[in-house]
Order: C-alpha cells, then structure tokens, then sequence
C-alpha cells in the first residue's frame, strides 16, 4: 500500500467518511455496505468503481481499512475529475477535488432497496436468510464469483464493487445486503447506520445545545489510530477549514481537541481550497441560527444576543471577544447576517483548534462572501452522501435538512453588505463628528511653528498708528490692517513674523497683510502722511508727518523707542516687545541736532543692537536714540557701503523714522538739492544715494536737537514746511531758473525717494526682527507657563 | 512616539497601562498617577453648564525633565494618557491630537465589542495593536 498524502481537507473528510461508513464502530474497517453504497454514490460507472476498489487493495485486502478506504476516495476524486485511475497519480495529484457522493440518504435508501429488489433479482445468488450468515457468507462468496461476470454488467446492482477481482470484501458486503435485504422492512436498519451518524448532524443544526451526547458516542475521540498517519478528527470537526498557516497539502499530523462537546455546528467533512471558506451547508446552517436569534434576516443581532449566543460555545470570552472583534466589521455593535456567519465560522474554527486569525480572512468578509456565486460552486464542494442534494429533501430525516438543501441560490447576502457599509459609513461619520469636536479647536493646522500668541495691545497700538498715519487711503497696504484689526490671529502674526525676514520691504506698521508691500505704497504712505500734515500743494517733500497717536506707555518699548522723548530720557519704556513698532514720533525738525556726535555714538552702539535683535530692551534702547539719527545713519550708511551688516538695520532703523523725519530729509534735501544744483547737479543725479549725506549731515545736526523735543516738533516741522514751501516757490519764479530748479527738484525728489525708501526698508526689517524676537518671548513665556492656557 | 501609553477609568483605575518596557514601568505608572491629579484639575475647572463643550484634548499636563504628558479625557470621564520623551521635540501638538483620537476610536471599539465588560482591563488584541504603532518603536 503506497502511502498517501492527503490535505488536510482531504482527512478530514475523508476520517468522516469512513466513520460514517464504519457501521460496525471498529473504527479499522469500513463496512464494505456502506464503502460500495458510497462509492455508488460517486456516480461512477461499475467499472470505474471497481477499478478503484481493485486499486486500493480492498480486494486483496477483502475489507476496506482505513487506508484503502482514503485511496478508493482518491481515487473516486481522481475518477470524477477525469484523471485516469492510477495509483501514482494519488499523491502526484494536488489540488485534487474531493470526491463528491451526490447520493442523498433516501436515495441510499432507495438504492439499497433497488439494490435488494436486484439482489432479490438474482436471488439465486444473493438471497440468504440472515441466520445463515456464515454459510450465506460463503455461499454468496462462492455465488458472487461466478455471478461476478454478470454482476459487472449490471449497472447498478447489488454491489458497485463487485469486482472480478474482489472475493471477500464482497462478501460480507453481500451479506450485509442479504440482511438487509432479509430484513426487508430493514431498510432501516441501514438507514439506520446512516441515520446514526445523521441525527447529530442535525440535532446540532436545529439547536445549539443539543447533539453533544449524540456525538460523544459517535465521535470518539480524536485520537486515532492512524497508522495512515491520518488523524481523524471528530465528524463534528470536519470543518473545511484550516487555518492559514497549516499546510494543505501535507498529512499533518493532528490531534484536533476533542473539544466537540459543543454545541456548535457539527460540520460535514466538506473540503475547501480556501480555509475559510463557508460551505453552503455551513452558511446555510448559520442563517438558521441567525434566524432563531433574529427572524429577519436583513437585520442585526445585538452584541448582547450574540453574546448569549456565541457564550453557549465555551469558549474562553477573551477569544470570543477576539472573534467579535474580526467580524464585526462595521463596528457597529451589531451583527449582520454576513457578520455573523463569519462569527460563527470562526468560532467553528476555533473549537475544532484552529488559531483565530490576526485578521478577517477575505473569505469570511462580509462583501465577498455571496451565495449566489457558491449555490454552484465551482469547486467540488462535495456533500457527503448524507447530505441531501440542493434538489433533494429528506424531510423525513431531519427536519431542518431541508431548510439546509433548499434555497442555495437564494441566500445572497450580498445586500446585507451594503447594510453593513452603511452603517460603517454612518458609525464612522459618527465618529468623525465626534472628534470634529476637537479638531477645530486646534489651531495649528497650517503653521509651521504651532506658537499662540496673543494679540497685543502694541499690535493694536501699531494698527492705531497706522490708522492714523495712513488716514482714510486704503490702498495702503496697511489698510487691511485696518480694516481687520481684530482678525489679527496669533498665526497670522506669527506667519507675518516668520515672514518677515523673507521681505526686504514691508510696511512695519502693518501685520499680517503686509508682507510683501512694495516700496511704493511705502513711499505713498510717506507721501501721504507728508500730504497728510498739509503738503505744499505740489504735494512734495516736505509734510509733517501727523502727530504720532497716544502711546501705550510702558508695554511698548518700541514705541517709545521711537519716541524722541527716549532719546533723552533713554529709558525704556518696559520689556522690550518685537513687533511693537510704534509710529515714530513727529517729526522732529529737519536737522538732527549733533549729528556727527549723536550718530557716532549711536552708530556704535546700532552696531550691537542689531546683531543682537533678541536682546532685552536695553539693548533696544540704544538702539532708539538712533531713530532720531535716521538720516544720520542713512548718511552713514550710505556713506560705508560696506557696512552691510548694521546697513539693514540702519537702515530699518532709519525708516522707521523715515516718515517722522522724512519731512525733514526732504526739507533738507530741498535746501541741499538747491545748494546742490548750483554745484554738482549730474554728480547729485549720478550719486544720489551719497548727495545727501554731506549735506544732511549738516542738516541732522540741526535737525536732532529738534527731533528731540516732541512739542518742537510739530513747530518745527511746520517750519520744515514753510522753508520748503518757501524755496519752491521761489524755485519757479525765474524761468531760466525754473528748468534748473525743476529738475533740480526733481532730482531732489527722487534722491528723497530713494533715500526714503531705504530707510523704510532697513526701518521694517528692523521691526521684523523685533516681532520675531517679541514672539520668541512670548513663546517662552507660554512655555514656563503651560497652565495658562487651559 | 510616545514612551507610555495608558487608559485610566472613570474611577481612576487603570484600564490599560503600557510603555516602553525599557526603562522602569514602575516609574511610568507613577508619572500616569499623577497625572490624574492634573487631569481632575483640568476638567473640573471647566465644569459650569458647558461640560459637554469641554474640549477633550487637554493638551501637555504638565512637563518633567524626561518627558511630557499629555492628556485627554472623553465624556465619560476615561481618560487617555500619553507619556512623550522630552528629547522627541519633533513630536508636534497635532500630532498628539492624532494619536488621542485614533486611541478614542479603537477604544470605543473594544466598548462595542459585546464581550468586553466595562471596567475589564482591555485586552484586546485589536487595541493593541493601535497602541504599538504609536508607542516608540524601540527594542
């Protein structure tokens, strides 16, 4: 007997078939009745069965062991998937389809009694009373041999596997027969084996709870003596499964636990290809049950039911729960019919040993298991001949067979998915607007730099000052700032910081919107603030800027760094906040008074502020009196090109005292660009940028001791104006003069532009940084304090 | 990353504790049951008639010099706690908020799940497996 493999499937059912044919219980041998009936039930010719009967070894054997049995069932396989009867094709064959026996019991039956009446027919051979077993025995041995020829060609007669080559196996076959067939209202009797492994088939079907003694005493435990290296599993455990790791092909070993006192389902041995597949008995099964918990099968079972329900399996709640959570796939608390099905299989699959996955195998997902597709499932999902055909009833036998047979095609539970999504998607939009609750209260989607910062009463100083010193023109890009004053968000500040060093220009004085502001709508707010205080009607040069709005006091370093007042009293006003850029003060007369002292020593000390933006405000503080020396510094800067590095700050620094003290560099410049004309007019032209230095250094001298005042300021500027005023006029008098003084002032003005841009420029990038190092602050502040935001 | 993972009940015992088994638990579980206190301020300072507007995140509870915890308590008063290393500063605040809401979900899961008894330590492996993708991948 050459060895055989066989899957795990394959054992499965084929320990089941062999118990059912296992009339006598001795667990060696198959009663050669039950092994010919079920090999007729192969729906193979007599030939075939045979041959296969002859190939196995039953015939030298005379009765069908344990192995023969499994190979004629191999080979019954090979048989009906047309492979030809070969023995070395028994183990070569993979993926070989199990054999399928389409008989259902009454059709046993009624073969039985078709194969009596036919044993009846050839009476002469076969008919023996039961008591004369022995001699019967023999005789129908020595009758079955010569009959054997005409026997063969009887189609379906008494034994399908009365073989020439087949003596004694066929005897006590046809013995059995004989008493069957004696027994006349025997037949029972053999339904009766049959019936004996039918009833815990069905008791568990129809209850959970019942069929555990019934397949106690049939199915014994699963320790078998396989000497074919086979274990026989308890019937009830001939689940098709295996669990994923097992492999298919190899005849493992296995002592599944004879945990089958359950009352779950006792499962046919019906293979699979897939593990987990649900066989249509299976699911059919599973509906019943889900119908004694819900009737409606659209429905759902409450996770309190099921777990009643699932409890009744004995298994430990851990792994139950474990279950529930692989097939509640919704998550929804409820089970569907899929969801149960697949619950139910892996509880199944559990109690017959198999590992519970990490994860829902796809077959037992609920929108891939589709019944319409498995009524006629491609694979061999052979049913045992003790299962009815999908066409064939055995009300008699078991009640719920039939519910089990009948509408295969029907249980499609493919809508039931679309529940199912639903109610994910439902359950999952439920969790999503819970967690909306949260997720608009974080703020920091977007920023980079996840930093709240709180608006500052500076920032509203600053949109105060800006307000004021832009008026009503709203193209300035300030205006929106205006316009949101409130909308000013920590972020938007905090991009508007982060920003900052990106632009060379921006308006200081406006936040967030500001970011890239030009040079133009600098100058025009320049323009504007000069036009503000009542221009020459040309509208140039030389306009006092407005009074600076009221200072928040203290809180505003910057401001009041700004403040000519600090320039002198040199104190700062408070913490040094970056950002806080508060509108410089008037502005302050023309020259700036000791220019050349002044700037030096403010020049000096600008040379450390600068680098050390993030400093305290002290350092800021020498940095303030600088504003008064914005032109000072322009000059310098200008002067010293190569002073890059206090350049921007210099320069930032100048602008921000570019509109306080741009009326006064204009102013200046007139006169200079006055003097100028006489003198260099092209070389003012060309050298724009260093015309005005020599010249407003003169000028800041003068000018700084007026900037320092604030109640000079407004004085001075009006004198600023009434000079300009007075020179321009005069300018157009003469006509010869007029072209001169016209391009002269238009030099003038373009220099002052230029000049004034700058300034803005380095004035801006000053207060960037100073923003920055204000939010730097604030962010460490936050951070010592983490309960303040609560 | 975090390093500690915990879920604490309403009445302030532990449904699920886990961290990083590398350093001392022990220490971890003391950090968690401080933490409660801090939590028990949070949420009580908030009580008035806006409780059910409570935001949930609770944010940073409070910083040592190893590491931040963060906290954040659901309606029924079950409370996620989350220890951070102090030296993983690339972990933003958004992303704390994340893991509490994939923590939140799975947990509202395990409550789905008919088979858990509310009060049982969780034990699912389903949970577990969320909490080990957001614990630190360490040794």
């Amino acid at each position: 007997m050459e060895s055989l493999t066989l899957s795990d499937v394959e054992q499965k059912y084929y320990s089941e078939l062999f118990l059912s044919c296992d009339v006598d219980n001795t667990k060696k041998v198959a009663s050669n009745g039950k092994v010919l009936d079920l090999f007729r039930a192969a729906q193979l010719s007599n030939e075939v069965v045979h041959q296969i009967t002859e190939l196995c070894g039953a015939t030298r054997l005379g009765h069908f062991g344990r192995s023969q049995f499994y190979i004629a069932l191999k080979l019954i396989a090979l048989a009906q998937s047309g492979l030809p009867l070969r023995v070395e094709s028994l183990n070569s064959v993979r993926d070989l389809p199990l054999p399928r026996f389409v008989m259902s019991k009454n059709e046993q039956e009624t073969r039985h009694a078709v194969m009596f009446a036919d044993t009846e027919n050839q009476g002469p051979y076969l008919p023996r009373p039961p008591g004369r077993v022995q001699a019967k025995k023999v005789s129908a041995h020595e009758m079955i041999q010569p009959c054997v020829p005409t026997v063969d060609p009887q189609p379906d007669t008494t034994s399908p596997v009365v073989s020439p080559h087949q003596s004694p196996p066929t005897s006590p076959h046809a013995w059995r027969k004989h008493k069957r067939q004696a027994s006349g209202g025997n037949v029972d009797r053999q339904s009766s084996v049959p019936g004996v492994v039918w009833p815990p088939f069905r008791e568990a079907q129809p209850g959970p709870v019942t069929g555990d003694g019934m397949w106690s005493a049939h199915s014994p435990p699963p320790v078998q003596e396989s000497w074919v290296s086979f274990t026989d599993t308890p019937p009830s455990s001939t689940l098709p499964m295996h669990p994923p790791s097992a492999q298919p092909e190899s005849a493992t070993v296995r002592t599944v636990p004879s945990a089958m006192t359950t009352n779950e389902i006792q499962r046919q041995s019906i293979g699979y290809d897939d593990p987990w597949k649900i066989t249509d008995e299976q699911r059919q099964y599973y509906i019943n049950q889900f119908k004694t918990i819900q009737a409606d099968l659209t429905g759902f079972i409450p996770g309190s039911a099921a777990k009643e329900f699932f409890t009744k399996s004995k298994l430990p709640i851990l792994e139950l729960s474990h279950i529930w959570e692989l097939s509640d796939f919704d998550k929804d608390g409820a089970l569907t019919l899929d969801e149960f099905c697949a619950a139910f299989h892996l509880v199944v699959a559990r109690k017959n040993g198999y590992d519970l996955p990490e994860k829902l195998p796809e077959s037992l997902m609920p929108k891939l298991i589709d019944l319409d597709d498995s009524a006629g499932v491609p694979e061999p999902a052979p049913e045992v001949g003790f299962s009815a055909s999908p066409v064939e009833v055995t009300p008699n036998k078991s009640p719920s067979m039939p519910s089990l047979n009948q509408n295969w095609p029907e249980l499609n539970q493919s809508n039931e998915q679309w529940e199912t999504f639903s109610e994910r998607s439902s359950s999952s939009q439920t969790l999503t607007q819970f967690d909306s609750n949260i997720a608009p209260a974080d703020p920091d989607t977007a920023i980079v730099h996840p930093v709240p910062i709180r608006m500052t009463p500076s920032k509203i100083h600053m949109q105060e000052m800006e307000l004021k010193r832009t008026g009503s023109d709203h193209t300035n890009p300030a205006s929106p700032l205006m316009a949101n004053p409130p909308e000013l968000s920590d972020e938007t500040k905090l991009a508007a910081t982060i920003k900052f060093p990106g632009t060379t220009v921006g308006d200081g004085y406006s936040s967030s919107d500001s970011f890239t502001s030009d040079q133009e709508p600098i100058s025009s707010a320049v323009n504007r603030q000069r036009s503000h205080s009542g221009t020459s009607p040309e509208g140039l040069k030389v306009v006092a800027p407005p009074p600076p709005p009221p200072r928040p006091h203290a809180s505003h370093s910057r401001s009041s760094s700004l403040d000519m007042n600090r320039n002198f009293a040199a104190v700062p006003a408070g913490p040094q906040q970056p950002g806080v850029v508060a509108f410089p003060p008037a502005v302050p007369p023309r020259p700036l008074p000791t220019q050349t002292s002044v700037p030096h020593g403010h020049r000096s000390v600008e040379g450390d502020g600068p680098p050390a933006h993030t400093s305290t405000s002290p350092q800021q503080m020498p940095e303030q009196p600088n504003f008064a020396d914005f032109s000072q510094f322009q000059a310098f800067a200008v002067d010293q090109p190569a002073d890059d590095g206090e350049k921007p700050s210099d320069s930032g620094q100048a602008e921000r005292c570019a509109e306080t003290t741009g009326t006064m560099r204009t102013a200046k410049n007139d006169v200079q660009a006055e003097e100028r004309n006489a003198t260099t007019v092209n070389s003012a032209k060309v050298s724009t940028p260093l015309a005005p230095p020599p010249k407003p250094v003169r000028r800041r001298l003068k000018s700084e001791d007026e900037l320092r005042p604030d109640v000079e300021d407004l004085p001075q500027k009006s004198n600023v104006i009434a000079t300009v005023l007075a020179t321009q006029p005069s300018i157009p008098r003469s006509i010869g003069k007029d072209k001169k003084a016209i391009q002269a002032s238009i030099r003038r003005n373009k220099e002052t532009n230029t000049v004034l841009a700058r300034l803005n420029s380095e004035l801006q990038q000053q207060l960037k940084d100073l923003l920055e190092e204000r939010i730097s602050l604030e962010v460490q502040l936050e951070q010592l304090r983490p309960f303040s935001h609560l | 990353m975090a390093v500690c993972i915990a879920v604490i009940a309403k009445e302030n015992y532990p449904l699920y504790i886990r961290s990083v088994p590398t350093q001392g638990e022990l220490k971890f579980h003391y950090t968690v049951h401080t933490s409660l206190d801090v939590v028990e301020e949070k949420i009580s300072g908030v009580g008035k008639a806006l409780a059910d507007q409570r935001e949930l995140y609770l944010g940073l509870l409070y910083p040592t010099e190893d590491y931040k915890v963060y906290g954040y308590v659901t309606n029924s008063k079950v409370k996620f706690v989350i220890v951070v290393d102090s030296s993983n500063t690339s972990l933003r605040d958004n992303e704390i908020r994340s893991m509490f809401r994939k923590l939140h979900n799975s947990f509202t899961d395990v409550m789905c799940n008919p088979f858990y008894n509310p009060g049982d330590t969780i034990q699912s492996k389903a949970f577990d497996s969320i909490v080990s993708t957001m614990m630190v991948q360490a040794c």
